[in-house]
C-alpha cells in the first residue's frame, strides 16, 4: 500500500497526488511512468510521472479524469492509500545538449512535460516551450513549465489565454522564422503528436513524442502496448514511452487505444450510478 | 480366514479411481476447477494400489521421475494407512508447492510414466494423491507459524516469485536463512498467477502455497521490479546470494502481415487480463476483456489449451486452434486436450496462419492459414511441417490469441553487466544453477526458456542447495570460461 501524502484538485477534472514510494522515488526520471491499480478490484494503468523527489521519497502523477480508474483517483485525500504502484517503468527521456530544443505539450500531456523540460534545460539546452488547452481554466503546469523555459508560449483553443488557436500554429511560425530548432519534444493527444510531427518532418527537425497506449502489466510482459515504429512492432512499456516521431504509425495506435471503448462506457456509467 | 486372505494373490485394481468432473456443458459456463478432487476413501483405495516397490539396480521407479525428488512410495504408505498428516509430510520435505503440483505437474511423463503399475494397467494416481494431501492439508491444520532453525546471520535475495523463486525461498528459510522476494505484480506466483487459468488452479490455492512461505518467514515484496528499481548489483551489496527466477515472460509474435490489428492479443495479454486482473469478472472487476463469437488460438500447448477453454468461458461460440502439426505432435498435456474437447474446442490441425485480414475500422475478421504435411523429422524430433500450395483457406474470427511460446525476460539481463547470457537470451547457468556472476544463482524459464512449473521448482530446489553450500561451506565460484562455454553451447 502506497500511501498519498498530498491530494490535491488543478481543475476540476484534474487530481494531482504525491504518493509516497522512495523506492522509486530514488531511481525515476524524466520521461518514466509509473502503473497503478487504486483497489483489488481495479485496473492497471500507466501515468507518467509530473515529479518526483528522491530527497522526500515521493512522486507525483496528474490525472484527467476520464474513466472509472481516473475518478476514483480523484476520490482519493491525503492519507488514503493505493492499492499498488510500480515503477519506474519505460526509458527515460535521452538527454543530449542539442542546442534549441522545442517542447509541445497539451491538456495532461503538461504534467510529464514539466520533468522533461526541466531535464533537457540541466543538460545545457535553451528551452522553447508551447503549452496548450481547450481553454484557460484547464491549462495546467503553467507557472511550473514558465519557470524551466528561455521562451514560453500559451494557447488556448478558445482565446481565453495567449494564442487563440493550436500549439501547432507557434510551433509553424517558430519554424517560418527560422529559428534554430534542434529537436521537438511532443506530448499530449495523440492528434497534437501527429500533426507535431508532420509538420516538423519535411523540415527533418528530429521529433520525440510520448505515447501512452493501452497497457495492461507494463513491463513488457503482455504486449497490448504494441506500437508500430518504422514498420517494426514495439512495446510502449519497454521500448518507450517515446518514440521518434516521424517513424510512429499514428493510426494504428489510435485504433488500438479505441479497443476497449464500449467497456470503458460501461464502467464508467456503473460508477457515476454508485455501482 | 485371515490366512487365506494373505496367501491369496493382490488383486490389481486395472484403472486409477475416478476423479469427479464437473459436467462439461456445465463447465464452459464458469470458471470453476475442473477436476473436484477425490475424498479421503478413495485417495486409500487409490493408495492400496501402489505395490511399494523398492530401489534396486537397473529400475526406473516413480521417485526418479520427480524433479523435486519426492519420497513417493514414502508417502503413499501413509495414505496407505490412513495417516495423512504423516504423508505431507513426508511431501513437504521436498515440495513448497504440493497443492500446484497436484494440479499442473505433467504426471504422466514423470512419476506415473516410470511407475511399475502402470507397465500392464494404469499407474497409481500419485498426482491426484498428492493434490488430495495439500488439500487435507490446507482445510484441516493448523496455519501457525512454521518452524524454523535458529538464523544463520545470512541473507538472500530472490527476484520473481514464481515456481523457481518461491522453491529457493522455501527451501532456504527452512535452513534458516533471511530470505527476501522481490516480486514485480501486484500477486505472487508468477505464471501461476498470471498465465494458468482459475478453471486449471484456483488462484485461492496459490495464495494458501505463498501463504505458507511467508509462515516459514520469508518476506516477500511485491511491486519491485528488479533492474527498474534496484539492480542485481545493487541486491548484492545488501545480500550474500541472489536469486533471478524472472521467468520467461516476453510474448512471441508470428510476425505475419496484419498482426497489430485490434482483436489480436497475446497469449500472455488474454491470460494476465482473465486470471490475474479477473477481468471473467468484469464489471465488479475494472479489466474489461472482450471476446467474439469466434476465437481462434495460434499453437498446440498447454497455454494455448488454457486460451481456447477461457475463450469458452468468456463467451465465444465457437474457439478453434489452429496448429501446424497433427493430433499426435500437439506439444500440451493429454489431459489438457481431452478436456479442450470435451468442452467443445475444434482443432484445426496441420494449418499455419499466413496473414490477417482486418475491416475498415482496423478489427480483424479473418485468419489467413494454409495446409500443412508431415515430412521428416526436425532437430526437436517431431515430423517437420511443410506447407501444401495453393491450400490456403480463411477462417472467420473476431479474436486471434497467439500462443506460440514466450521468450526470457530481457530485464535482469539488460540492466546486470556481465551476467552471461545464451543466444536465446536465457541466463547462462551451470548445473548448480550458478552464473557468471559470483553470488547469483538463476533458474526456471529465465533460464532453460519456456518449459513447465515443476522444472522451475527442480532447478530452484539444485540452486537452493548450492545457495546454501556456498553461503555456509565453500564460498568458490567456476572461472568466468566456464561461463563464456555455456553461453555459446546453448
Amino acid at each position: 500500500m502506497y500511501e498519498v501524502v498530498k491530494a490535491e484538485k488543478l481543475t476540476p477534472d484534474v487530481t494531482r497526488l504525491e504518493l509516497k514510494a522512495p523506492h522509486i522515488a530514488k531511481k525515476a526520471k524524466a520521461g518514466q511512468f509509473v502503473m497503478l491499480t487504486v483497489d483489488e478490484h481495479g485496473e492497471r494503468i500507466p501515468l507518467t510521472m509530473a515529479d518526483f523527489s528522491a530527497e522526500k521519497g515521493t512522486v507525483t502523477i496528474a490525472a484527467l479524469e476520464i474513466g472509472k480508474t481516473t475518478k476514483k483517483l480523484g476520490t482519493l485525500k491525503t492519507g488514503d492509500k493505493l492499492f499498488s504502484l510500480v515503477g519506474p517503468l519505460g526509458l527515460p527521456t535521452e538527454l543530449h545538449k542539442v542546442g534549441t530544443v522545442c517542447c509541445i505539450g497539451g491538456g495532461i500531456g503538461l504534467a510529464l512535460m514539466y520533468p522533461v523540460v526541466r531535464a533537457l534545460r540541466e543538460a545545457g539546452n535553451k528551452t522553447i516551450s508551447i503549452i496548450g488547452a481547450k481553454n484557460e481554466k484547464l491549462l495546467i503546469y503553467e507557472e511550473e513549465i514558465k519557470a524551466v523555459s528561455d521562451e514560453f508560449y500559451v494557447c488556448t483553443d478558445d482565446g481565453s489565454k495567449g494564442h487563440h488557436g493550436f500549439v501547432s500554429d507557434i510551433l509553424k511560425k517558430l519554424i517560418a522564422d527560422k529559428r534554430d530548432v534542434k529537436m521537438v519534444y511532443a506530448v499530449g493527444p495523440i492528434i497534437m503528436m501527429k500533426v507535431i510531427s508532420n509538420i516538423t518532418k519535411p523540415h527533418g527537425i528530429f521529433t520525440v513524442v510520448s505515447l501512452n497506449p493501452i497497457m495492461v502489466d507494463g513491463t513488457g510482459m503482455c504486449g497490448s502496448c504494441r506500437v508500430i515504429v518504422d514498420g517494426k512492432t514495439k512495446f510502449g512499456c519497454v521500448d518507450g514511452p517515446e518514440f521518434d516521431g516521424h517513424k510512429v504509425d499514428f493510426d494504428n495506435l489510435i485504433a488500438r487505444n479505441r479497443r476497449y471503448m464500449a467497456e470503458e462506457q460501461v464502467s464508467l456509467k456503473l460508477f457515476q450510478e454508485g455501482k | 480366514m485371515a490366512e487365506e486372505q494373505k496367501k491369496a494373490p493382490r488383486k490389481t485394481v486395472p484403472k486409477k479411481y475416478p476423479m469427479p468432473e464437473q459436467d462439461p456443458k456445465v463447465r464452459v459456463k464458469n470458471f470453476n476447477e475442473v477436476p473436484m478432487g477425490q475424498d479421503a476413501q478413495t485417495a486409500i483405495m487409490e493408495a492400496q494400489r501402489c505395490l511399494q516397490c523398492k530401489p534396486g539396480p537397473n529400475r526406473k521407479l516413480c521417485m526418479d521421475g520427480c524433479p523435486v525428488e519426492i519420497n513417493i512410495p514414502g508417502f503413499i504408505k501413509h495414505v496407505q494407512e490412513g495417516d495423512f498428516a504423516g504423508a505431507i509430510k513426508v511431501i513437504r520435505e521436498k515440495q513448497n508447492l504440493p497443492a500446484v503440483c497436484g494440479r499442473v505437474c505433467p504426471y504422466e511423463a514423470q512419476c506415473e510414466g516410470n511407475c511399475v503399475v502402470g507397465k500392464k494397467n494404469e499407474p497409481v494416481g500419485i498426482g491426484r494423491l498428492e493434490r488430495f494431501l495439500a488439500d487435507w492439508e490446507r482445510r484441516e491444520q493448523e496455519h501457525g507459524k512454521i518452524e524454523v532453525p535458529p538464523p544463520t546471520g545470512k541473507k538472500v535475495a530472490v527476484v520473481g516469485a514464481g515456481p523457481a523463486g518461491l522453491t529457493v525461498a522455501g527451501d532456504l528459510a527452512k535452513l534458516g536463512h533471511k530470505v527476501t522476494v522481490f516480486e514485480a505484480l501486484q500477486y505472487c506466483g508468477g505464471v501461476l498467477v498470471y498465465g494458468i487459468p482459475e478453471f486449471r488452479l484456483p488462484k485461492e490455492i496459490v495464495n494458501a502455497e505463498v501463504d505458507y512461505i511467508r509462515r516459514s518467514g520469508v518476506d516477500i515484496r511485491n511491486d519491485m521490479v528488479i533492474g527498474k528499481v534496484d539492480t542485481v548489483d545493487d541486491l548484492l551489496q545488501e545480500y550474500d546470494t541472489v536469486f533471478v527466477g524472472t521467468g520467461a515472460g516476453l510474448p512471441n509474435w508470428t510476425g505475419l502481415e496484419g498482426e497489430n490489428l485490434n482483436g489480436i492479443m497475446s497469449a500472455n495479454e488474454f491470460l494476465t487480463r482473465t486470471n490475474l486482473m479477473k477481468a471473467f469478472k468484469f464489471p465488479e472487476y475494472d479489466t474489461p476483456i472482450r471476446v467474439g463469437d469466434t476465437v481462434v488460438t495460434l499453437g498446440g500447448g498447454n497455454v494455448a489449451m488454457d486460451c481456447a477453454r477461457t475463450s469458452l468461458r468468456l463467451g465465444a461460440k465457437k474457439s478453434v486452434i489452429l496448429y501446424r502439426r497433427s493430433d499426435a505432435e500437439l506439444p500440451a498435456r493429454r489431459e489438457e486436450i481431452h478436456h479442450a474437447k470435451e468442452e467443445g474446442v475444434h482443432f484445426e490441425l496441420l494449418a499455419a496462419p499466413v496473414r490477417f485480414i482486418g475491416d475498415d475500422c482496423g478489427n480483424v475478421k479473418q485468419v489467413e492459414a494454409i495446409r500443412m504435411q508431415l515430412g521428416e523429422p526436425d532437430a526437436s524430433g517431431r515430423r517437420r511441417p511443410i506447407k501444401i500450395p495453393g491450400s490456403e483457406f480463411r477462417v472467420d474470427c473476431q479474436n486471434v490469441l497467439i500462443a506460440i511460446g514466450q521468450s526470457p525476460n530481457p530485464l535482469v539481463p539488460m540492466t546486470t553487466p556481465n551476467l552471461k547470457t545464451t543466444k536465446e537470451g536465457t541466463v547462462a547457468v551451470d548445473e548448480h544453477g550458478r552464473t557468471s556472476k559470483k553470488g547469483v544463482f538463476a533458474g526456471g524459464d529465465i533460464a532453460s526458456g519456456a518449459a513447465t512449473v515443476i522444472l522451475a521448482m527442480g532447478d530452484g530446489k539444485r540452486a537452493a542447495k548450492a545457495m546454501h553450500r556456498y553461503m555456509t561451506e565453500d564460498p568458490s565460484w567456476p572461472a568466468p570460461e566456464v561461463f563464456e562455454k555455456l553461453a555459446c553451447e546453448k
